[in-house]
């Protein structure tokens, strides 16, 4: 499926999109280690390492997707559930799960990983993706912004405003909603009454495009139509993926109070991953070997995401005052000193 | 528009100074962009922005939709690529839609990142009351954001002040909520705009000296303080009065300097007393000095209601009358 609901716009950009099978075989290669220490996160969660851990167990498509559709010069901006994104994203997942495991809020350099900090408000993230992409345009640049969001957050106002300011500045933004059916227990039928979130676009004057998230074939064709589309000067996009949370919210959930097992089972059927290896197989284009390295090369990445999160981070209260300000006020510098110098009893 | 050449020999109001700090700011580093409602072609509803389009092109100065969220999420968006945004949000109480954004992210992006992502941005907020305006046209916020750890909260008082602290504001890396009083808009002052900024944010300035007590205020009320004071001095007695001209930061050294020579004061401001910067001030200056404060420290302040209608709005701001009611319970 892949609906286009072309409006009145200015233009419309139709690339030459070529899949090659290297293309492909990445996908795969990052669907399988993302969903390895997507599960490897959960299992550190439940175990104490992490303070909390929001899984995307079916969304890798969406996940491997968004980051591999971006450019040398793009950022993402995503939200607490795209650490799979963000593994796939080249940050390096101890630092992607810094936030999570109560180190420090965010634990890599944004601006190096052309990467927001994981928004964890809903769509606030969105209009900082228009800001930076408007400031790309200022400077002559030609960065596009991909903002993650899920489908509870269509319902926040600053989805709407960022969306409606991307499209009145034409601001090379991709809006990314990964429709997976669930805002925590809050089903989408009780977000909101379009047809599609694709159908939104008509009303901002952009691109929509709706497409099956579970299909990493077309997930990616349609992000990366949608990047370029953006890259040339014919404003946003917003794509909306179908997709399913089969996991919990996170580890702290129950979805046992709101949803019956039993819904997850035409999603599983559909797994990204197995449809993909399927796919790549029937076609002779995945050699079994070429699988068990893979699977190989996720293990050891699970291990050794264990291993190094299971070393305490040093915690150094001196961190608490350190960046508050670049020029603090007198009474942060008497805090920190005291702070340094209290001896802490539990 | 006052040209940079003239306004050291001519009269300007508030308004002209805030427009010659964004000129000014905007020649100096072209990274600074101004947005926000009506203030491009318009100039802004108060005209603070007047001819910065013309001047600077529409990508320096241009007008966003009306929403106040996004506009505060653009700019801080914009930073990662190295701008530094003022925006205006068109009157204190349409600012509070960018609320979220401000204190979940404008205040705390630094932090976050461990300085990696510095959000130099300046909010520019039209506040207070006493121009007979309807109700959401009327607020002093300032202690929403003094509460708020990352964010700067600056106030001038004086056309001088408005173009030295908005400079300050705009140079430097921290956020800062720029609150204008707009009953001041249209004061004029012979004082020629300075070259060189000679406010330091976080120190006060003493604009009356006085031996029996002393006003501590800032933004809007410095007027009615200095009014208060020469009343008084008309009774015999001796007032002094401070401009805090930041609230973040709070200059309490010289507060309390004055404070050690009267043992008496009185804090006034416009927005509500009740959990206000006034009982911040309050608090702070009576663990500094108590054991020299010859009475407990006064707050005269907006009441704790919701901003009246003007025909009712006297009832409601801090007064000549109330000062030195509130001076006459302590000297």
């Amino acid at each position: 499926m892949n609906d286009r609901t072309e409006t009145t716009l200015d233009g419309y950009w139709t690339p030459p999109t070529a899949l090659t099978l290297v293309a492909l075989r990445n996908g795969l290669r990052a669907m399988i280690i993302g969903r390895r220490l997507d599960r490897q996160a959960s299992n550190l969660a439940k175990q104490g390492y992490l303070t909390v851990y929001p899984s995307s167990l079916g969304q890798e498509a969406c996940q491997v997707a968004a980051a591999q559709a971006l450019g040398p010069d793009d950022w993402l901006f995503p939200t607490y559930r795209d650490s799979v994104a963000m593994f796939t994203h080249r940050i390096d997942p101890v630092k992607v799960l810094t936030m999570l495991r109560g180190d420090w809020h965010c634990g890599f350099d944004p601006k190096a990983h052309r990467c927001a900090p994981h928004s964890t408000p809903l769509a606030t993230h969105c209009a900082h993706a228009v800001g930076l992409a408007m400031a790309s345009v200022k400077k002559g640049e030609k960065r596009v912004a991909m903002a993650l969001c899920g489908d509870g957050a269509t319902s926040e106002g600053d989805f709407h405003e960022a969306l409606n300011i991307a499209a009145v500045f034409k601001a090379p933004v991709v809006f990314f909603v990964q429709h997976n059916g669930y805002a925590i227990s809050t089903p989408s039928r009780r977000q909101f009454r379009a047809k599609s979130l694709a159908d939104k676009a008509i009303g901002y004057g952009i691109r929509g495009e709706k497409v099956d998230g579970n299909d990493f074939v077309a997930t990616i064709s349609v992000l990366r139509d949608a990047v370029e589309h953006a890259r040339n000067g014919f404003g946003p996009v917003l794509v909306e993926a179908r997709t399913y949370r089969v996991s919990p919210h996170t580890n702290a959930d129950d979805p046992d109070r709101y949803r019956n097992r039993s819904e997850a089972e035409p999603w599983l059927e559909h797994d990204p991953i197995a449809r993909l290896t399927e796919y790549l197989t029937a076609q002779g284009r995945l050699a079994r070997d070429t699988l068990r390295d893979i699977e190989d090369a996720a293990e050891e990445l699970a291990a050794d995401l264990r291993r190094r999160v299971m070393i305490p981070p040093e915690a150094d209260p001196a961190r608490l005052f350190a960046h508050v300000y670049a020029d603090p006020p007198p009474h942060l510098q008497e805090q920190r000193i005291a702070v340094l110098s209290e001896e802490y009893v539990a | 528009m006052n040209a940079g050449a003239d306004i050291a020999t001519t009269t300007v109001t508030m308004v002209d100074a805030l427009n010659l700090a964004l000129r000014d700011s905007m020649t100096e580093d072209e990274n600074v962009v101004v947005f926000g409602e009506d203030v491009g072609v318009l100039g802004g509803v108060f005209r603070v922005t007047s001819g910065l389009t013309e001047t600077f092109g529409k990508d320096r100065c241009f007008d966003m939709p009306i929403a106040e969220a996004g506009i505060m999420g653009v700019a801080i968006g914009m930073t990662a690529l190295g701008l530094r945004p003022v925006v205006e949000m068109q009157f204190d109480a349409f600012g509070y839609p960018a609320m979220e954004q401000m204190f979940s992210h404008l205040a705390k992006l630094r932090n976050r990142t461990e300085g990696r992502w510095p959000v130099p941005i300046v909010v520019r907020v039209p506040y207070g009351g006493g121009i007979g305006a309807v109700e959401h046209h009327s607020d002093s916020s300032e202690a929403y954001f003094a509460q708020t750890p990352g964010l700067k909260v600056y106030t001038p008082a004086t056309v001088g002040d408005a173009y030295t602290l908005l400079r300050e504001a705009i140079a430097q890396d921290d956020p800062v909520i720029f609150f204008e009083p707009k009953r001041l808009y249209w004061e004029k002052a012979e004082l020629p705009v300075p070259e060189a900024a000679e406010a330091v944010p976080g120190r006060a300035v003493i604009r009356r000296e006085g031996e029996d007590a002393t006003l501590i205020t800032y933004g809007p009320s410095l007027s009615v303080c200095l009014a208060a004071a020469k009343a008084a001095a008309a009774e015999g007695y001796d007032v002094g009065v401070i401009d805090l001209r930041s609230v973040v930061p709070f200059d309490e050294g010289t507060a309390a300097d004055a404070l050690a020579r009267t043992g008496r004061g009185i804090v006034v401001h416009e927005s509500a007393g009740y959990c206000g910067v006034g009982a911040e001030i309050t608090a702070r200056l009576t663990e500094l000095c108590f054991d020299i404060l010859e009475a407990p420290i006064q707050r005269v302040t907006g009441r704790d209601i919701p901003y009246p209608p003007p025909h009712l709005e006297h009832h409601h701001l801090p007064s000549v009358s109330r000062i030195l009611d509130a001076l006459a319970d302590i000297l």
